[in-house]
């Protein structure tokens, strides 16, 4: 602690250049605060996957199975529950902003413990209304929706049978959930699927995937092997996969977030590599007579190799806690801005220690060379400015 | 060329000392044959034309360089043989240094650049500043100790680094060119600060210079010539 003034007085001796290379590293860890969390929210089934499967085409999620496939996945051993849902793609008066609407089993929302809280009243009365629709807080938020209110959504796939486009809704239910990393859930408006199958005139007696809580997660393999072989060389052939794999799959749909954040990731901190160490360099370089001047006065090659790393890492970790608290304050206001359509999550512990982690390694990375070039200079050489 | 004092022990013993250095694929001898004593509390002069070798003997001696040959004795230790880590704890405990362009670290203030050999001690950061202060009261700085090096005059900053050699107590100073970047005025009064040192404190003080006004301030001078040592007298003071 001692060599801490040194330390700090030589990243400051150029004030100019020390501050446009905080704002570098600062940049890049904001961006890394914020991908994070975007990559959090893409792999949130994760958190509560443990024990639930789901059953869905093999060719395609957007394939339909036969209802008639129920009754045959009730009785695989290792099954404790059943339910479905189908995609159905409406829209609220214009197609935008969307929001995910789907048909579900009656026992939908029981299937998934702890992700929706819905008032023990409002759960009876989607169960007694045919017509009934829960939707998440935040869409309700968006839509000024109030309990009870009538609510049609234009089909953007199903017509109706009598030709139409407009499905009736009753909002009898407004869920929330409490879990932080699941807020995206808010944002969904869901039905029943009975209400859908007699009604739509495109598809009759199929869904869209099961969704199978287990009574052991220790037989997921078993039992997904047991649901794929009733179909086994039938024209719905399924593919039973972890919660976790299908919400990949399903925001495969639109690329897959987690390559493309880390390559951004990557991007960034190459870039913040070269920046940084080019700066490094640079200070190192200007300083070698002074570097000489401490060894002159008895300090060790070893000390002046500690010096440079710590001037490095503290640079380095300066501008990046900034950037991750900057995304800390940041991340609420974007997750409040999109309406609920990206709830991210405050950034974890995970994030933090990952995020600490990459300061050391970057600040001893770019610290390094410059470092080495002060612990092996000769004292008589640099003086003469040799 | 044996120069000891008659009346007190030596501090440095040098002994066929000689120094070469490779350029390219030559030699290059730069000193050779140098035999020099100084007894503790003298105040030496190494005086001789450019690329004589005073600043390699200079360097020698401040254990910033290594000899090709003989010996180098200071206060009992044989500084020719000490390498690396150790050569550098000697330097921090036994040598002060001054140079031509007083060599401070520009973002740090006065009190902080005396207080930098200190911090290689187990001294406690009140007990730095403590002594730095004092320091910078012995060379009539004290009023400048927060002012950093671009704010000084350049005599005052050799003054600084003045304080910064002697903070530590150190047996031995070398200067290399004290006052070679200082007018006449502000020369005076650094050279009537080091034989201060010499007088009062005891320190012994080897220095390097072109100027032979300088010189007078020593107890002796030495002169090479040529990598060698070609003449030395006691200088007279006056009373």
């Amino acid at each position: 602690m001692k060599y801490f003034s040194l330390v700090w007085a030589a990243l400051w001796r150029r004030k100019a250049r020390t501050l446009f290379t905080l704002f570098s590293v600062l940049t890049a860890f904001l961006l890394f605060g914020m991908l994070d969390a975007v990559r959090t929210v893409f792999n949130a089934g994760d958190q509560l996957s443990s024990g639930r499967m789901i059953v869905s085409s093999k060719l395609s999620i957007t394939q339909a199975l036969p209802i008639s496939l129920l009754n045959s996945i009730q009785h695989v051993p290792g099954v404790k529950q059943v339910g479905w849902a189908n995609w159905f793609g409406g829209y609220y008066q214009h197609p935008t902003p969307f929001f995910p609407n789907f048909a579900v089993s009656s026992n939908y929302l029981g299937l998934f413990r702890g992700r929706y809280e819905l008032p023990p009243a409002q759960a009876r009365a989607f169960a007694d209304t045919r017509d009934g629709a829960v939707v998440g807080a935040a869409l309700a938020r968006q839509f000024h929706w109030t309990l009870g209110q009538r609510v049609p959504l234009i089909a953007g796939i199903f017509p109706r049978t009598d030709g139409g486009n407009d499905w009736n809704f009753q909002i009898v239910g407004i869920f929330t959930t409490k879990n932080a990393k699941l807020k995206a859930v808010e944002q969904q408006f869901l039905f029943h699927w009975k209400y859908f199958d007699e009604g739509n005139a495109y598809m009759k007696n199929m869904v869209g995937w099961y969704v199978v809580n287990l009574d052991d997660p220790a037989h997921a393999n078993r039992v997904a092997q047991a649901i794929d072989a009733l179909s086994q060389n039938s024209d719905h052939e399924t593919k039973t996969q972890t919660e976790q794999a299908f919400q990949a799959s399903f925001a495969k749909q639109i690329g897959d977030i987690g390559l493309i954040a880390g390559g951004i990731m990557a991007a960034v901190f190459f870039t913040l590599l070269l920046l940084t160490g080019n700066t490094m360099a640079q200070a190192v370089r200007e300083r070698i007579p002074e570097l000489a001047v401490l060894k002159t006065l008895g300090f060790q090659d070893r000390t002046v190799l500690a010096l440079v790393l710590a001037e490095s890492v503290l640079l380095i970790v300066l501008g990046g806690v900034l950037g991750m608290a900057l995304a800390m304050l940041l991340t609420p206001m974007v997750s409040a801005a999109s309406g609920g359509a990206l709830p991210l999550p405050p950034l974890g512990l995970h994030s933090w220690l990952l995020a600490l982690g990459l300061m050391l390694l970057i600040g001893l990375l770019v610290g390094a060379l410059p470092a080495l070039r002060g612990m092996r200079l000769k004292i008589v050489d640099a003086l003469a400015g040799r | 060329m044996n120069t000891a004092n008659a009346t007190g022990g030596n501090l440095i013993e040098i002994r066929d000392l000689a120094k070469a250095y490779t350029r390219g694929k030559q030699r290059v001898p730069v000193l050779q044959g140098v035999n020099l004593d100084v007894a503790a509390g003298d105040f030496f002069a190494l005086m001789g034309p450019s690329g004589s070798g005073k600043t390699t003997l200079l360097n020698l001696i401040g254990g910033l360089d290594t000899p090709s040959a003989g010996s180098i004795v200071i206060g009992g230790q044989r500084v020719d043989r000490l390498g690396g880590a150790a050569l550098a704890r000697w330097r921090a405990a036994h040598v002060g240094f001054v140079f031509q362009f007083y060599n401070l670290l520009p973002m740090l203030s006065a009190q902080k650049n005396v207080e930098l050999p200190l911090l290689l001690t187990k001294l406690s950061a009140a007990e730095r500043r403590k002594r730095a202060a004092i320091a910078l009261q012995l060379v009539g700085l004290a009023d400048r100790a927060g002012h950093k090096p671009s704010e000084l005059s350049g005599g005052q900053q050799q003054r600084v680094a003045i304080a910064r050699a002697f903070v530590t107590d150190p047996t031995l100073l070398v200067c290399d060119e004290p006052t070679g970047d200082l007018d006449r005025a502000a020369a005076e009064e650094v050279l009537g600060l080091l034989q201060r040192l010499n007088r009062a404190h005891g320190k012994t003080i080897v220095m390097v210079t072109h100027d032979p006004r300088a010189a007078e301030h020593a107890t002796h001078m030495v002169h090479l010539d040529k990598g060698e040592l070609v003449g030395a007298a006691r200088v007279a003071q006056p009373a």
